[in-house]
């Protein structure tokens, strides 16, 4: 097989293809390039993006169960019959799954074709969190329209993965956001699957709408207890993937202990979160109690598997505590000041990735004129 | 004629249409090729809006520049461009109101409109009033080309419709049972800037050796 993906072998057009599938189920026998001192890690990047996949497989999977759950409930079926609302799920996420992947990966392989380079591994994680961020009822054309879109213009035309200044996968929910509001936010009815798929799952009235609690909230309604309790375990309506803090949990488990993501990022994500909560709550205004913002919503899900991106957040270690705690201020600042946009995670992360490069300079200059200094008194 | 029609006169006016266009190349009037264009036809009353006043007053200027003091030649010009821009405003306003209304304050932004200064400056006070025209000319539609290509593909995608006619059938609507929507950040300015720099990016690899 091998040599006929090398230089002048017959299949040389499909080399980046074969190299990228190779590396990605057996660790190369070398990691960096031949010559010169390379400083690298023992797992390399394609085991890193494994690590983090495998860390969202929970709230994925939950995710899942959720669809087929809130479609059962809308409908009021068999709410026992819990591994037909599985499958129910799993039909109606896959296709989103296998699209996100085909299209992200397809321009990644041709833009690497393209440019002789290696294929980047980058959108593995970002291909498996694009379905998980997006209503259930986001039609699949628009999904791949919003993954093209963010893979050229957020990371290709900066350079690849790596280079990338924006999280990719908030750049397409981001432009789904403001290209396709009434499938992102709407009339409330996008939360929930409302159609039999393959014979699972039921068919919902269309009148049916079901507000997220956080939509609730922002036109005023008061959020029950047993809602707040659910929004825990992760039964209510939402995004796909972001609904329950217990898979999240587990989650952001696997990739503190493995040491991915950094817990400076996402512990102070929630500090700012929650002291901004805390200070709204006592100004008054808010339906919500400060540690509501918690488990309502992807603020739970964006603090753990997007603020702490390697690649777009801050890298200096004082200067992850200033743009986590950001995120979380700028987040529930969103949420409960701004009455059009209940949720403000995403819009929150966006603007701090911008600012990282900045944060990161400002520390880097000051260690820097701090050592000048100690030179100096010497 | 054939002086009319020098080489280097030509070259004045079909420069600017490609390789030393205002926008694409030398990134001037941004502001206005986002604002006017989310749909096609300001796109065209405001490229040929700036195309007609470019082209009068490099003729103006052209003709004057021996006269101008040269400390106070930018409030000269402004002088001229101002007196065009509102001679363009009121005809507008009397022809096509519509436009007019939707165009709103950017007419009269035309003065400061950095093409306009720009080619005053760098062609108009140094050569004869018949070059200057030409560039004037060849600038405005440089600037109007990328202006409809820009209202062309926002309001297509945007509302579905071209100079107000429906092109996308309206059965494929989500409205009426169809699958399709309307890109709603079409119509915002931010996409529009992405999409001058979508031109931009296909000018430079299509004219890369010419560098």
């Amino acid at each position: 097989m091998r040599p006929h993906v090398q230089e002048g072998g017959k299949f040389h057009a499909f080399h980046s293809l074969y190299d990228g599938l190779e590396t990605f189920a057996f660790v190369p026998n070398t990691t960096g390039r031949k010559g010169g001192v390379n400083i690298h890690d023992a797992i390399d990047s394609k085991r890193i993006m494994s690590f983090v996949v495998l860390a969202l497989l929970p709230a994925l999977f939950f995710g899942m169960y959720n669809v087929g759950y809130q479609n059962a409930l809308a409908a009021g079926g068999d709410m026992t019959d819990h591994v037909g609302m599985f499958l129910f799920g799993l039909a109606a996420v896959l296709p989103k799954i296998v699209v996100s992947y085909i299209v992200g990966l397809g321009i990644e392989f041709v833009v690497a074709q393209w440019k002789k380079e290696e294929i980047q591994e980058g959108f593995l994680v970002s291909g498996i969190i694009i379905p998980m961020i997006v209503p259930v009822n986001t039609p699949l054309w628009i999904l791949a329209l919003a993954v093209a879109f963010s893979v050229i213009f957020a990371k290709e035309i900066f350079g690849g993965t790596g280079m990338n200044i924006f999280n990719p996968a908030l750049i397409t929910r981001a432009f789904l956001f403001f290209s396709y509001p009434s499938a992102m936010t709407g009339d409330d009815s996008v939360w929930v699957a409302q159609n039999t798929i393959f014979g699972l799952g039921y068919n919902v009235p269309d009148t049916f709408s079901a507000a997220t609690p956080l939509g609730e909230a922002t036109v005023g309604n008061a959020i029950p207890c047993e809602t707040i309790c659910n929004a825990i375990t992760g039964l209510i309506p939402g995004s796909i993937g972001e609904t329950s803090v217990i898979a999240i949990g587990l989650g952001a488990l696997l990739l503190l202990f493995t040491g991915i993501a950094s817990w400076k990022t996402m512990l102070s994500v929630f500090v700012g979160g929650g002291l901004m909560g805390w200070l709204l709550e006592g100004v008054g205004g808010n339906q919500l109690e400060w540690w509501h913002h918690f488990v309502l919503g992807g603020f739970a899900f964006g603090a753990v598997f997007m603020a702490t991106d390697p690649v777009t957040s801050a890298r200096t270690e004082c200067g992850k505590y200033i743009y986590g705690f950001l995120i979380g201020v700028v987040a529930v600042m969103v949420r409960v000041l701004n009455p059009g946009y209940p949720e403000g995670m995403m819009l929150a992360i966006l603007l701090m990735n911008l600012f990282a490069p900045l944060i990161d300079y400002v520390f880097v200059q000051k260690n820097i004129s701090k050592r000048a200094k100690r030179a100096i008194k010497k | 004629m054939s002086k009319l029609f020098s080489e280097e006169n030509r070259a004045a006016f079909s420069k600017p249409l490609n390789l030393d266009n205002p926008v694409v190349i030398q990134v001037l009037g941004i502001c206005s090729a986002l604002a006017v264009t989310s749909q096609l036809a300001p796109a065209i009353v405001m490229g040929l809006s700036v195309t007609v006043i470019t082209a009068f007053a490099n003729v103006i200027i052209s003709l004057i520049r021996k006269t101008i003091p040269n400390r106070i030649r930018i409030i000269v010009q402004l002088v001229v461009v101002a007196a065009l821009v509102t001679i363009v405003s009121e005809l507008l306003k009397a022809y096509v109101y519509d436009v007019s209304v939707q165009l709103s304050v950017y007419v009269g932004l035309i003065i400061t409109n950095c093409i306009l200064m720009g080619r005053l400056e760098a062609f108009a006070m140094q050569n004869a009033p018949w070059p200057s025209f030409l560039d004037g000319i060849g600038n405005g539609l440089g600037y109007a080309w990328v202006l409809v290509v820009l209202g062309f593909v926002r309001e297509l995608f945007g509302f579905g419709t071209l100079l107000g006619f429906q092109i996308i059938p309206q059965s494929w609507y989500v409205e009426n049972g169809g699958w399709y929507m309307n890109n709603g950040m079409m119509v915002m300015p931010a996409m529009s800037l992405i999409i001058v720099g979508c031109i931009i990016w296909a000018h430079r690899s299509l004219n890369k050796e010419e560098k």
